[in-house]
């Protein structure tokens, strides 16, 4: 089987090894982490043909560039605005490429999107922790952060022809974010929900794979603080003790002890993540029952686009 | 007013808080343990995980199978089924050595509680401790039962850089630290016993929530021997 080489000489923070997520081990105090948008990660596997939870590498504004050293692999890249470079030729995201010996891949933010997805037609060779090669953000643990340096390689490598992916539009980010209220919205008196729910807020710099803080009105709790920390939800949108709210990511602490006002649905936290610091969103309020509806809707329209990305990596 | 427990809160699409109680106590804790025994995909249909913590647990579903209503009616059916053994906890033995180099905080918490360290130390050992929740970080198991004489508030500010395997104390909370974190705890010893084991992905974790713990103190030439291992 083949194999292709590739040497990282340039690698921006928050580049990281993500596969589809490191499932039921939140009870430990490991988050599931995996891609931040979940629905770009799972295009560009679909694009390749690849299993749903192959490898990848999730690039983040910071950029990355890659030299083949050796071999020749396919790869597609989707994910927000971002712009491809492949020897000197441009190219956007949502795009089927090939790498070849000497190629020289450079990813760069464009006009919109935080987060997008590198995958290989092939197996990236790299050592999983806890059967996943995932990483978690805080620690480093999984397959861990791209380095200037490093070598990556891609084994049982496959070529495909070159193509564009098809940008659906439910990959740009939104100006309004469904949430479900609660589980503790009963430590905010009503017109503080109806702030939350009114207000525009902003994304702020404090961004990673753990949490956004977000700009707006303040949201000060009306009970004391109280409580004994409990489980946290990805999505969950938390109100530390200065009455700012935290919308809560991939790698997520699993437990905490501030109220959470309310909790964004799954398949909008994909979309919510391609918003950029200073960006502005609303959040709607809908109902339990409501937000599985959303939901059940969003990902039976995913799966049909999957279908037809795989029908197109066809041999 | 304090609500009817259980309390059934929806989290977005795809889970439900289940309350219990809103203080840290062992009879609710109890209850948290004996309903995450019963939990699997046969019991409640679209089941995906559960987080259990002090006082509730966080009931993970599929939103593509099931919905809050449906999953709530399969919990209330769990909950006023016949009573649920949850699988009695084991006993885990953790192993820490009190020497003052690998003790930062131990004066400080004899000097705050008027006992002497020799005191401090007896009174850590004879803690009833239990494990109520994982949090914070990778393998960061809280356990509860240390006893009044030494309990101390956490401190102000964290401190940087506490090294893993550190066995530090807050309030009646005890936390055996995995990694090179962040802690505002009091660090009272050091301990070679692995909680989380990378290598071993059959039982990566030491303990499951539930299981109590006896600490049992070893010398400083076992603690280096240990940690070597």
């Amino acid at each position: 089987m083949s194999s292709a080489t590739l040497a990282v000489t340039q690698a921006g923070p928050h580049v990281t090894f993500q596969d589809a997520g490191r499932f039921g081990k939140m009870r430990f105090g490991v988050p599931t982490s995996g891609p931040m948008d979940r629905a770009s990660y799972a295009a560009v596997q679909a694009a390749l043909g690849n299993p749903d939870d192959a490898g990848a590498i999730e690039v983040s504004p910071g950029g990355l560039t890659l030299a083949c050293e050796a071999g020749a692999v396919s790869i597609a890249v989707a994910g927000g605005g971002f712009q491809v470079m492949l020897d000197g030729a441009r190219h956007g995201a949502w795009t089927v490429l090939t790498l070849r010996a000497g190629s020289r891949l450079t990813i760069r933010p464009g006009f919109w999107g935080c987060w997008t997805y590198l995958a290989f037609a092939g197996r990236l060779r790299v050592a999983p922790w806890l059967d996943s090669i995932s990483t978690h953000g805080p620690t480093g643990l999984g397959g861990g952060l791209l380095a200037e340096g490093q070598v990556i390689t891609v084994d049982d490598t496959r070529l495909l022809a070159p193509r564009a992916i098809p940008l659906p539009v439910w990959a740009r980010p939104p100006a309004e974010v469904p949430v479900v209220l609660g589980p503790q919205d009963r430590f905010f008196a009503p017109e503080t929900i109806a702030t939350f729910l009114g207000a525009a807020y902003a994304l702020s710099d404090a961004y990673d794979r753990m949490g956004v803080r977000l700009t707006g009105p303040a949201l000060p709790p009306n009970a004391a603080l109280d409580m004994p920390s409990e489980p946290i939800a990805r999505g969950s949108v938390q109100v530390s003790g200065d009455a700012v709210p935290t919308v809560l990511l991939a790698d997520h602490q699993s437990t905490g002890g501030y109220p959470k006002i309310a909790t964004v649905l799954s398949t909008s936290l994909d979309s919510f993540v391609q918003l950029r610091s200073r960006q502005r969103l609303r959040f709607q309020a809908v109902s339990p029952a409501q937000a599985v509806g959303l939901v059940r809707s969003r990902t039976l329209a995913r799966h049909r686009y999957l279908e037809m990305l795989r029908q197109g990596a066809l041999p | 007013m304090s609500p009817a427990y259980p309390v059934f809160r929806p989290v977005a699409d795809h889970a439900l808080l289940v309350e219990f109680g809103d203080r840290i106590d062992r009879d609710v804790h109890d209850q948290v343990l004996r309903l995450d025994a019963g939990l699997s995909p046969e019991s409640v249909p679209g089941f995906l995980e559960a987080v259990p913590a002090y006082v509730n647990i966080l009931v993970r579903f599929d939103p593509m199978q099931t919905d809050h209503a449906s999953v709530e009616a399969a919990l209330r059916r769990l909950l006023g089924g016949p009573a649920r053994v949850p699988k009695p906890g084991r006993l885990r033995e953790v192993r820490v050595c009190y020497e003052a180099e690998l003790a930062p905080d131990l004066a400080r918490v004899a000097e705050a509680t008027g006992l002497d360290t020799e005191a401090v130390i007896a009174a850590h050992l004879a803690g009833d401790y239990r494990v109520y929740m994982y949090g914070f970080a990778p393998g960061y198991a809280y356990l509860a039962g240390v006893p009044e004489a030494i309990r101390q508030p956490r401190k102000t500010s964290p401190v940087r850089g506490t090294p893993a395997g550190s066995v530090t104390i807050a309030g009646p909370q005890c936390l055996v630290t995995t990694m090179i974190m962040p802690n505002g705890w009091w660090n009272i010893g050091r301990s070679p016993t692995r909680i989380l084991d990378g290598g071993d992905s059959a039982r990566p974790f030491l303990f499951d929530v539930g299981d109590s713990v006896r600490f049992t103190r070893i010398t400083r030439d076992q603690f280096e021997a240990e940690s070597r291992a």
